[in-house]
């Protein structure tokens, strides 16, 4: 069988190689989206495999409600991504500089 | 194996991973990112959370990466510009994914147990027994307010992705039904009196 260190291990890497694309991929708006949904694909797994070895059915109906949420921002987002690309003609972070923030 | 299938599943995993953090053209990065979809459905089928894995693969793969592949195909995206400076910060990058495998991977197989039974994989459900029905059971009683929270959710998100992306250009030829509807012979029809000309 299938251990519980196995599994959190899988997704802390998981996890560290989406962190380590927001790093690399800073310019890319899609591609920052795309990041943030592996990292919660991330998080779903801890969710999963501690909803099985704790034999408690409440963690993957969080997993259910995350899915929701992050389908909804992902929507969301790609939203503003094709308002901002008519506006700018172009999807680079660094051309966010409305707020001057 | 399990345990064959598991491993085989993770590498997978982890090199579509990497393709999605590093693939030139953002469409490969979305089919990578397709590939870690089905991969942890697979993997979450072996811990038996079937369910979940049949979402993952319908809602995802089938509604939302569609969505992202079409939005990158639609725009019409500088490559160049956006990869320039790609490796300024990868040195941080990896050394942050680094200390993060480090810390939680040395946290769980040093503490071992976590609390939990963690060295022989979670008991087996018996014959017979339904994820589905089980965490349908849940939802639809314990979960109640908060799923209709969720679906209220998802329409707000539908609501605002079409309000943000519908415009209106001016000058633009369009059918107003109600007025062709509501027209009557009085606003087209004008009867000009003349007198008959003769022929020259």
């Amino acid at each position: 069988m299938i251990s519980l260190a196995q599994l959190l291990t899988l997704s802390a890497i998981l996890f560290s190689l989406s962190v380590a694309g927001i790093f690399l991929n800073r310019k890319n708006v899609i591609l920052l989206l795309m990041c943030v949904e592996l990292l919660l694909l991330a998080a779903n797994f801890n969710f999963i495999a501690f909803s099985r070895y704790l034999n408690d059915i409440n963690g993957q109906v969080f997993v259910f409600f995350i899915l929701t949420v992050a389908a909804a921002e992902s929507a969301i987002g790609l939203a503003i991504l094709v308002v901002l690309f008519r506006e700018r003609r172009s999807i680079n972070v660094e051309d966010l500089n409305t707020l001057k923030g | 194996m399990i345990q064959v299938l598991f491993h085989l599943f993770a590498a997978i995993l982890v090199l579509a991973a990497l393709g999605v953090i590093t693939a030139r053209n953002p469409v490969y990065s979305a089919l990578a990112l397709v590939m870690c979809f089905i991969t942890s459905a697979a993997i979450w089928l072996l811990i038996e959370a079937e369910f979940l894995a049949v979402v993952l693969v319908l809602v995802y793969v089938g509604a939302v990466m569609v969505l992202f592949l079409f939005v990158v195909m639609m725009l019409d995206i500088n490559l160049a510009e956006l990869r320039r400076g790609f490796t300024r910060f990868a040195w941080l990058g990896w050394l942050t994914a680094l200390a993060v495998i480090v810390e939680i991977a040395g946290v769980v197989w040093a503490r071992g147990g976590l609390g939990v039974d963690a060295a022989h994989g979670a008991l087996p459900e018996p014959a017979g027994y339904s994820n589905t029905a089980e965490l349908g059971g849940v939802l639809y009683t314990r979960y109640a307010y908060p799923l209709e929270l969720a679906a209220v959710l998802l329409l707000v998100a539908i609501v605002a992705a079409i309000a943000l992306t519908m415009r209106r250009r001016a000058g633009l030829k369009v059918q107003d039904i109600s007025r062709q509807v509501a027209v009557r012979r009085e606003d087209r029809v004008r009867i000009v009196k003349m007198d008959a000309e003769k022929r020259p």
